[in-house]
């Protein structure tokens, strides 16, 4: 099996390399060499890139299929340009043992179109309490530990997790919120949730919490990753601990550098997510952290929720949204069309950038990594249609958004498993 | 269809209309109202998922006085504690063809929702600590009955703003039309965001300075219902921001003191200032069902 992607302009940022060439796959690893019987990809006029990854996505299998399945989730990702895709533990049962994490990567194996690793939870049950099986876990094969969604108050607990996955070379990914100061909110805090009368949640519950995680990824030296970080205070407290030396990460999501919570006038849950949006100037932070490095990767935080769920009082509805196909979309959109950054800086955030934090070999395109190429359109414009979705779920803000610019193919291991004409 | 959903998105000329036709329908003095029969044949629904007692009648007698059928249902009894959601709840009642809805609900932006999924015109009796707009427009009715303009007026709004949908959608109706007004409360229930809620608003957290000069003082109920935290004691409160016949002198001689109720004896205003001279709260009660009436009719006519 060879696959021969021709004539696309390849940028690689792992090596530096944006030239029009061919690239080419034999047995589902990246090779040189004759292209001598292979099937031909023809990337005339698209950017061929390493296959996109997204560090931080929710499956919802097993426990919660009705809104999303391993096979849906992994069929959204190959659709939204990305070959690779990290899925959080906050399932039912949680992914807090061997057990679960293999369940999670052989089902994948059976069928998802895209790779599928998964994160492991710090706690058991991501109760705060006790830790998890996290070598067990490691051995079955995630990637990093996370609370996602129910973060670890307790900061002794935070200070062990840090302390083992130090141990294991692996980062702790946390949704920095300080579940007091967050307490029944609904929106961002600010003029407009006073205005809508929607409860707050100030910035200062994520500050405290990335700064308490990044004193305590000094005291134990481990890698520390933010997940979705939402607020200027967090971009700069990220700042200044990379500028100190400490192994730190973080990612940023596109709706929070895309949209503010002024876009939440009418109620409606699909502007419902933790973070919230936050205000136009957490979304210069972001972007500015974005443009000079501050910021590692983007990663989706796809959220699937069912119809139903979403379909109630605003103050009811779960938070999160989807975002495995709109990702692509938006950050040509709003940053690289813009002018904020430049189409390599846009594919290092997509692949070098979480390939380095999770150490994947992948996000590259060197002979002998294995085959993932995302092809996309760099210029033609496009409607998405949430209808047309692969997820089970339809909770997006971006229904019916233009965007210049998407994917186009998703290559997996040489094969391609979505492709479409724009 | 449209329904009235806030203030907010009102203009200046629509609430003159509205208040305009509510002094149609006053009655007289000491008449007793006439039942008219300009919504003859409507069916209105009065749907409360809070409980309530002023608001419910008022719109129930507003509408009956408009010659229109009308019914209530409050919440506990109904469907929604089987489990039914909202929407649910509210295409069930629209099958059977009513003409509007009125309801009331404990969360913000209820009635907005539902505003984009049914084709019924829908008015808000009050949405969580979002927007009252009838209860504004029965205030600014009850003002002008006692001032000529609402331009240049100082009211001092007093107590649980943060929690006050009243507060809010006063806020809204008073700028629109040029008033002054000061939001007075404990800071943990006066965020600092009000300040940009509306042109000409500012804030106070000493009573009065709130108070000095005002036309009209408008009291608000404590909320502990919406409160999630301790709230501050009953004692500290009345001392610190319920108004005594003392306070009364800091503002306009003629100054009038109004409530939405339920009002709180001894927590927000003493027992002296509710049955002063200077009270206007049953006033209001009263202007509530004329005001009502011209909403509905607006609606419905």
């Amino acid at each position: 099996m060879t696959l021969l992607i021709k004539n696309g302009r390849v940028i690689d940022p792992s090596s530096g390399f944006d030239a029009i060439a061919d690239v080419l796959i034999r047995d589902g690893i990246f090779a040189e060499g004759s292209s001598e019987g292979a099937r031909v990809f023809d990337a005339a006029g698209k950017i061929v890139a390493p296959g996109f990854i997204d560090m931080h996505v929710h499956l919802r299998e097993p426990g919660i299929e009705h809104a999303e399945t391993i096979e849906t989730g992994g069929k959204a990702a190959a659709a939204g340009g990305f070959t690779t895709i990290c899925c959080m533990p906050n399932t039912i049962p949680v992914n807090d043992n061997d057990t679960v994490t293999s369940y999670i990567v052989q089902r994948a194996r059976q069928v998802s179109p895209v790779n599928v690793y998964p994160i492991g939870a710090i706690t058991k049950g991501s109760l705060g309490e006790e830790l998890a099986a996290i070598e067990s876990m490691r051995e079955a094969g995630i990637v990093a530990i996370s609370d996602d969604g129910r973060p670890v108050m307790n900061s002794r607990v935070m200070r062990r997790a840090m302390e083992v996955a130090r141990a294991l070379d692996m980062p702790v990914i946390d949704h920095c919120e300080d579940l007091n100061l967050s307490a029944g909110g609904d929106m961002h805090e600010g003029a407009q949730s006073v205005r809508l009368g929607l409860r707050g949640i100030p910035s200062a519950s994520e500050d405290v919490m990335v700064a308490r995680d990044l004193l305590l990824a000094e005291l134990t030296g481990a890698r520390f990753h933010v997940a979705h970080l939402s607020t200027s205070r967090s971009v700069a407290m990220v700042a200044f601990a990379k500028s100190r030396g400490l192994r730190v990460s973080c990612e940023v999501t596109p709706h929070h550098f895309a949209i503010t919570d002024k876009e939440l006038s009418g109620y409606d849950s699909n502007y419902r997510m933790k973070p919230p949006l936050r205000s136009e100037r957490d979304v210069e932070a972001a972007i500015q952290g974005i443009a000079d490095g501050t910021i590692d990767a983007i990663a989706t935080d796809h959220a699937p929720h069912a119809g139903s769920e979403k379909m109630q009082e605003f103050e009811r509805c779960p938070f999160g949204i989807t975002g495995l196909e709109t990702a692509v979309g938006l950050t040509l959109s709003e940053l690289v069309h813009k002018g904020l950054i430049s189409v390599t800086r846009m594919i290092e955030l997509f692949t070098t950038g979480p390939a380095n934090i999770l150490k994947l070999n992948r996000g590259t395109l060197k002979p002998g990594a294995p085959g993932d190429v995302t092809v996309f359109d760099l210029d033609t414009e496009w409607t998405y249609d949430v209808q047309q979705s692969s997820s089970k779920s339809r909770n997006s803000p971006f229904h019916g958004r233009r965007f210049r610019g998407g994917p186009v193919a998703t290559i997996v291991g040489g094969e391609i498993v979505w492709s479409r004409n724009l | 269809m449209t329904g009235i959903l806030d203030i907010e998105s009102l203009d200046r000329a629509e609430i003159e209309e509205i208040l305009e036709r509510a002094r149609f329908f006053q009655p007289p003095a000491n008449q007793s109202y006439r039942r008219l029969d300009i919504l003859r044949g409507k069916t209105i629904v009065n749907l409360f998922f809070e409980s309530s007692t002023r608001t419910r009648v008022s719109f129930e007698i507003a509408a009956k006085r408009l010659g229109a059928d009308t019914l209530s249902i409050a919440a506990a009894g109904s469907s929604v504690s089987k489990g039914e959601s909202l929407v649910d709840t509210l295409n069930t009642l629209v099958a059977m063809r009513p003409n509007a809805i009125v309801m009331r609900h404990a969360a913000s932006g209820a009635p907005h929702f539902l505003a984009r999924h049914l084709q019924i015109p829908i008015v808000n009796a009050g949405d969580g600590t979002h927007e009252h707009p009838t209860q504004a427009l029965l205030d600014a009715r009850t003002i002008l009955d006692h001032r000529p303009s609402l331009g240049g007026l100082r009211v001092a709004i007093i107590g649980d703003i943060a929690h006050s949908r009243v507060a809010r959608s006063n806020v809204h109706l008073l700028s629109k039309f040029g008033a002054e007004i000061v939001l007075c409360g404990p800071a943990s229930l006066l965020p600092r965001e009000l300040e940009q809620l509306a042109p000409g608003v500012r804030l106070a957290y000493n009573m009065n300075e709130a108070l000095q000069g005002a036309d009209v003082i408008m009291m608000l109920r404590v909320q502990l219902e919406r409160q999630h935290e301790a709230p501050m004691a009953a004692s500290e409160y009345f001392r610190f921001y319920g108004l005594r016949l003392e306070h009364l002198k800091l503002a306009k001689p003629d100054a009038i003191v109004m409530h939405p109720g339920p009002i709180n004896r001894g927590r927000e205003l003493s027992s002296e200032v509710a049955d002063s001279q200077r009270s206007v709260i049953l006033n209001q009660v009263e202007n509530g069902v004329a005001v009502r009436m011209a909403v509905l009719e607006r609606i419905l006519g």
